[in-house]
């Protein structure tokens, strides 16, 4: 068979297996629903350790309220970003949207531990603690990255790693956030480092398991073999 | 009049916007216009990628299998053009990467035979040809159905959905005619040699 009847049997044979589909919701609505799973367990945290205490440390610490918005910021951008990058066609350059955010977020907690330093007699975290920081990031992120995979199993992310990474800032950042409300330690650096390494950790273990966990549905999945 | 002729009067990009957006609801002849409209716009996407000409009708047809699997991420209040193009423009990488590989493959397969020198070297290579033009002799002489579906599923390494996607035959038959040719191929060669 000649490669244009090819062509024109397999527009014939895709119209014969047509069916209605379901259209994919916006990235907005997608990113929203997400955001509400995120606030649920916001509401439980704070249903258990009460809002008090946080409030105090803003109050005493305001770089900590700006740290923590600039982590919130990052994970509706970068949750945003990697729905938007679900749907052919959109720009890559809604890669850079969680920039920013991410850029308050790390600035804020920098200038914490400068203030730290000046200013020491702040109640900062030990090793032990700084551990229960990680795990509780990373513990949270996996979660939080599953559902966000789970919400993009329709989608069709042409460029899976970057979407992938986006999946990793967005739950690494909201895992962040939530670890400020029942957080009882003053940023310090060996906190932040802490804080970064949970990042960078979920971030690269998102971008190399993301990236084939997105793509297949799309691409190989209905390759049955022979 | 149906929903996508409402916008015959449009410019090519919005009919073919309307014409995915009624497809996406079921309309067949919306949906076999616009793919049969997308063929040029994957070509060119192909040949911007720089993608050489024989394998521009393999891109299409990839292209409009992913096309088909993934047309419920198509936002009618979007461009058409820009989804399609974005679809064909990975497929054309795609394409132009496993031909890459495969061309490693022969290059390093050909290093091995120039670091390795051996005094059969050209009867080697005279029976390794000779053997691929036994077995290319063999494939041409099955039956049409067979041919297809060796051709789908062996050499182009097709799945099932998409051969049979491609050829309009179903999987079952596919995978009956496989059996067929390579028992036939098998016969074949194991009563020669």
């Amino acid at each position: 068979m000649s490669e244009p009847r090819l062509t024109e049997s397999l527009i014939q044979s895709l119209g014969g297996q047509l069916t209605p589909v379901r259209r994919l919701p916006p990235p907005w609505l997608r990113t929203a629903g997400w955001l509400l799973v995120v606030a649920a367990i916001a509401a439980l945290l704070l249903h258990h350790y009460g809002a008090e205490h946080m409030i105090r440390r803003w109050a005493a610490e305001p770089d900590i309220a700006v740290a923590g918005a600039g982590a919130v910021i990052t994970a509706v951008c970068a949750a945003w970003a990697a729905f938007s990058l679900g749907v052919p066609g959109r720009p890559a350059r809604w890669a850079w949207l969680p920039l920013p955010g991410l850029l308050l977020w790390v600035g804020a907690s920098g200038l914490g531990c400068l203030r730290d330093w000046v200013l020491p007699g702040a109640e900062v975290a030990g090793v032990h603690q700084s551990v229960d920081c990680l795990v509780f990031i990373i513990g949270l992120s996996i979660p939080l990255s599953g559902l966000l995979i789970w919400l993009l199993r329709r989608a069709c992310p042409l460029r899976p790693v970057l979407a992938a990474v986006m999946i990793g800032l967005a739950s690494a950042a909201a895992s962040a956030a939530l670890l400020e409300i029942c957080h009882g330690f003053a940023v310090a650096a060996t906190d932040l480092l802490t804080h970064a390494v949970a990042v960078a950790l979920v971030v690269a273990a998102n971008a190399l398991m993301g990236g084939r966990l997105l793509q297949p549905h799309w691409t190989q999945a209905d390759r049955t073999g022979a | 009049m149906t929903d996508a002729d409402a916008h015959a009067s449009d410019s090519p990009e919005r009919r073919r916007a309307a014409w995915m957006a009624a497809a996406q609801a079921g309309d067949r002849a919306a949906y076999e216009r616009v793919l049969a409209d997308s063929v040029s716009q994957i070509r060119a996407a192909a040949r911007r990628q720089g993608v050489p000409h024989d394998l521009l009708d393999d891109v299409v047809q990839e292209t409009l299998l992913t096309v088909h699997r993934v047309r419920h991420t198509y936002d009618p209040t979007r461009s058409y053009d820009a989804w399609l193009g974005a679809i064909a423009s990975r497929r054309a990488v795609d394409a132009l990467r496993s031909q890459g590989r495969r061309g490693r493959r022969e290059l390093h397969d050909e290093h091995a035979y120039d670091s390795h020198p051996d005094a059969d070297d050209a009867t080697a290579a005279t029976e390794r040809e000779q053997e691929a033009r036994r077995l290319r002799d063999a494939i041409e002489a099955l039956p049409p159905g067979q041919r297809e579906a060796v051709e789908q599923l062996g050499l182009k390494e097709r799945s099932l959905a998409e051969a049979s996607a491609l050829t309009g035959r179903q999987t079952g038959a596919l995978k009956v005619n496989l059996h067929r040719a390579m028992k036939a191929l098998r016969a074949r060669f194991h009563g020669d040699s």
